[in-house]
């Protein structure tokens, strides 16, 4: 990833029908460097401090704070060891043991990756398709199709999910009675179904947004490419899977990545839907399972050790989603 | 270019359209379900109006129930997202700048460390987050959801390859050699020409913000203080007793999503443009 970064440094527009200048930036900077050094670091401190010391107290003062959080527990020196003082006592690695030894936080991890296994995959698909139609030389309205799309991504996923919660429930939900005229005995929220059901509304949330990130590389694509292809007498179809796909694989890189962000971070939707579906317990995601070990349990040592584990692996999975993803589209370019 | 084949266009425009109806139906129900009462949003089939629709009423009934109690979730909710947006889109414009524009040690270093911060996922942050400012006694206050909103490290990430690409180096050697002091030439130059960046990191930080549910959630006790989605789950959680409480989470859903999908509908060219052409090149 820092490598493609880097050479981004460079304008991207020559870079892409000349070879690449990479000679001429260094040159450039070193010469000023030696001018106005001083000046420099002084703007250059200036500039980044604001961010940089927020960056700090909003992501990394967290992390070491969680870190150390997670390697203690709270003891508490009363007889029976109720009421008395409260200490801090130094654990080791008890809390990320415990965590790892509660059945419900691994069936949560478990159940949010075969979630994303298999909500991910079908999100992009239904994405890339609608992309592609609307990119495709047959489709009229465009602009209308797109925005009806992209709609979705506009409303909270509070507010998607109180909306599908309505449409999901019996006494409410016109599906629900639609089905039920013809027969059909349509539960939404049974212990089988409620997963899919909380898929569903994140694939209608996103998908629009995925299918404009995909749009934008398309047109990125330069039209002599099509042209060629199809004065060659390849078909629609042909062009699409020989040409648009392979062009658009960053952005499929892109999407996929925060879409495993995404999916690890499953809280609002189960988190609203639990009054309905007696299915949702307090350990459905991990995300839910540290917040009630926060805010319910009233162990903050367990839950930053649940945190930190959630952070941890959506690191391992997005990095190694990058690797793959990103080391095989290098060979191709 | 020859146009398709009559049947090529008759499919694709039934696929679009079943995708539309798809992505629209449930935005439709809400909007007819926000002209209903309470018997029935419950009594009637839930995409067709009821025999007296009195969309006014009903979400003026919203905006007067509890002392207006929704009106201030509102405008709560667009101070943490108005703020929180500009904030970040500045310190981002002059982290990504610099980091575009002055070499010195350490850069890159620095700029992993905002690339690890785009991985790593807001609601792992939150709890830690919440942990730490409860420590020096920031939970429960508006800074408890203001500070955390006015850090995008993804906005540094595109404030970068943006300004790398489109603030060229001679002009900035010009204006030093003119005399200019490097604010004025960031403040006049440079931000000028990132001004489609800005876009970009402003509307995708809105949108973050005012779309967040985690942050709030841990961080605020005081319903005064919240925003509109917290304030509608904390109506969900009170319908078992107060039943009229499901026509306001309805009126009160409908509310809040127009003027964003509105948002949306206008800006998702620059969206489009701004956001996606740099960034995804690869």
């Amino acid at each position: 990833m820092n490598r493609e970064v880097l050479s981004r440094d460079t304008p991207s527009r020559p870079a892409a029908v000349t070879p690449r200048p990479a000679r001429r930036n260094r040159r450039g900077p070193r010469r000023r460097a030696s001018r106005a050094g001083a000046r420099n670091a002084r703007a250059t401190a200036a500039f980044t401090l604001p961010f940089f010391a927020l960056f700090g107290l909003c992501f990394l003062a967290p992390i070491g704070y969680a870190l150390h959080q997670s390697l203690f527990t709270t003891e508490r020196t009363g007889p029976l060891g109720l009421g008395g003082q409260e200490r801090e006592v130094f654990a080791g690695l008890a809390n990320y043991a415990h965590a790892l030894a509660d059945d419900r936080f691994l069936t949560g991890f478990g159940r949010v990756l075969l979630f994303g296994a298999v909500q991910i995959p079908l999100m992009i698909v239904l994405a890339t398709a609608l992309a592609l139609l609307l990119e495709s030389a047959s489709a009229r309205a465009v602009p209308f199709f797109r925005s009806a799309f992209f709609l979705p991504y506009g409303v909270p996923g509070v507010i998607a999910s109180i909306l599908w919660g309505f449409l999901y429930v019996p006494g409410i939900s016109p599906l629900v009675k639609i089905a039920g005229a013809v027969g059909w005995d349509l539960d939404f929220l049974s212990r089988g179904t409620v997963l899919w059901s909380i898929a569903n509304i994140v694939t209608w949330q996103f998908t629009g947004y995925n299918m404009l990130v995909l749009i934008a590389q398309l047109k990125a694509v330069p039209g002599e490419l099509y042209e060629a292809a199809r004065i060659d007498g390849a078909n629609a179809w042909q062009v699409a899977r020989h040409i648009k796909l392979p062009l658009i694989r960053p952005a499929l890189v892109l999407t996929g990545v925060f879409s495993i962000i995404g999916t690890l971070q499953l809280f609002a939707e189960p988190m609203v839907l639990r009054p309905l579906a007696s299915a949702i317990d307090s350990g459905f995601t991990p995300n839910l399972h540290a917040y009630s070990e926060a805010f319910v349990g009233n162990n903050q040592h367990a839950a930053a050790a649940e945190a930190v584990l959630l952070a941890l692996v959506a690191c391992v999975l997005s990095f190694g989603f990058l690797r793959l993803a990103g080391g095989r589209a290098k060979e191709h370019g | 270019m020859t146009r398709p084949p009559v049947r090529y266009r008759i499919i694709t425009a039934s696929l679009l359209t079943v995708a539309a109806l798809y992505f629209l139906v449930p935005v439709y129900w809400l909007a007819v379900s926000a002209t209903k009462n309470s018997a029935d949003l419950f009594g009637t089939f839930g995409f067709w109006f009821s025999g007296h629709p009195r969309p006014v009423e009903y979400l003026v009934d919203v905006l007067t129930y509890d002392h207006g109690t929704y009106a201030r979730w509102f405008a709560n909710s667009l101070f943490y997202a108005g703020a929180g947006a500009v904030c970040a889109t500045l310190l981002s414009a002059a982290a990504g700048y610099a980091l575009a524009k002055f070499p010195f040690r350490g850069r890159e270093a620095l700029f992993n460390v905002v690339l690890a911060g785009v991985l790593i996922p807001g609601t792992a942050l939150a709890l830690p987050l919440y942990f730490l400012f409860s420590a020096i006694g920031l939970a429960n206050t508006y800074w408890a959801v203001l500070i955390p909103s006015m850090v995008s490290p993804f906005g540094v990430y595109l404030c970068r390859i943006y300004a790398a690409a489109a603030v060229p180096d001679s002009l900035l050697e010009a204006a030093r050699l003119d005399g200019a002091g490097e604010a004025r030439i960031f403040g006049g130059l440079g931000l000028r020409l990132m001004t489609p960046a800005l876009v970009t990191v402003f509307l995708f930080q809105f949108v973050h913000i005012w779309n967040n549910y985690f942050l709030p959630l841990v961080m605020l006790s005081d319903s005064g203080l919240y925003p509109i989605q917290l304030g509608l789950t904390s109506w969900t959680g009170y319908a078992d007793r107060q039943p009229v409480l499901y026509q306001y989470t309805v009126g009160g859903a409908f509310l809040s999503v127009v003027p964003l999908m509105v948002l949306m509908t206008v800006l998702q060219r620059y969206w489009r443009t701004g956001l996606t052409e740099r960034s995804v090149k690869a």
